[in-house]
């Protein structure tokens, strides 16, 4: 390969197709979704752990930070979950075409932003 | 072929299949506590601890946070080996840490259902 051929890793000049962007977004919510699990873990230790602790939990989860830490949470696992049940389709060979792609990923991203909005009205 | 040490199986056809048979039980999962939630009449230390005092339901969060040990490490293993890759020192303690964390994940978790 030749050292000086013309490569152009300016991701602000670079266009995205929606198949990208919805790979990168799968990357980040599973990563947004282990460090808020800690949240998630926290949460199923103290609230099992006495009915004070359950109360204490459950203050957490009711105050605003607790919500909007929960519905994060819930944000990026609705995304992940419906990513995720994309891949297994298309393991089945289902939507391997570039339009089959383009397709999955705008409805992925439909679905998910339904399932978010739902997660809020939900918290809230 | 380059056999890689800090995958999880060490065999990307392995690590594949792994995230995939894991991905359907964190799904079973979270559905079903979606749907218990939702059908939940009122939210209380009695209906949530008598929930996880079922032995059932232990061994199905065990094995939910066993499939999340897993699917964790496959998947930001993936991460750091396509981003850290000009310093392995750095990749390395980075991996390290989410294994520290996984960890304690499932050893907070254990204590959570083993205690009701």
């Amino acid at each position: 390969m030749k050292a000086d051929r013309p490569v152009n890793l300016e991701l602000t000049t670079i266009s995205f197709p929606i198949t990208a962007i919805t790979s990168i977004l799968h990357r980040i919510s599973g990563i947004a979704f282990f460090v808020g699990a800690a949240f998630a873990v926290w949460f199923l230790q103290a609230s099992l752990s006495s009915p004070e602790g359950f109360a204490t939990a459950t203050a957490a989860a009711e105050h605003w930070l607790g919500k909007l830490i929960l519905w994060g949470l819930l944000a990026a696992l609705a995304y992940h979950f419906v990513m995720g049940i994309k891949h297994l389709i298309m393991d089945t060979g289902i939507g391997e075409t570039l339009e089959g792609g383009k397709l999955m990923s705008q409805l992925a991203v439909l679905i998910s932003i339904v399932l978010i909005v739902l997660a809020g009205v939900w918290v809230w | 072929m380059v056999k890689n040490i800090t995958s999880f199986t060490g065999n990307g056809v392995a690590d594949w299949l792994v995230q995939r048979v894991s991905a359907v039980i964190l799904a079973a999962y979270t559905l079903f506590l979606v749907v218990w939630f939702l059908a939940l009449p009122e939210w209380s230390y009695e209906a949530w601890s008598g929930l996880f005092a079922q032995g059932w339901m232990k061994i199905f969060t065990v094995l939910a946070v066993l499939s999340f040990v897993a699917h964790a490490w496959i998947g930001i293993w993936t991460a750091t080996t396509d981003y850290l890759k000009s310093n392995t020192a750095v990749r390395i303690l980075v991996q390290l840490a989410v294994i520290l964390v996984l960890f304690i994940y499932l050893i907070v978790t254990f204590d959570a259902v083993w205690g009701v």
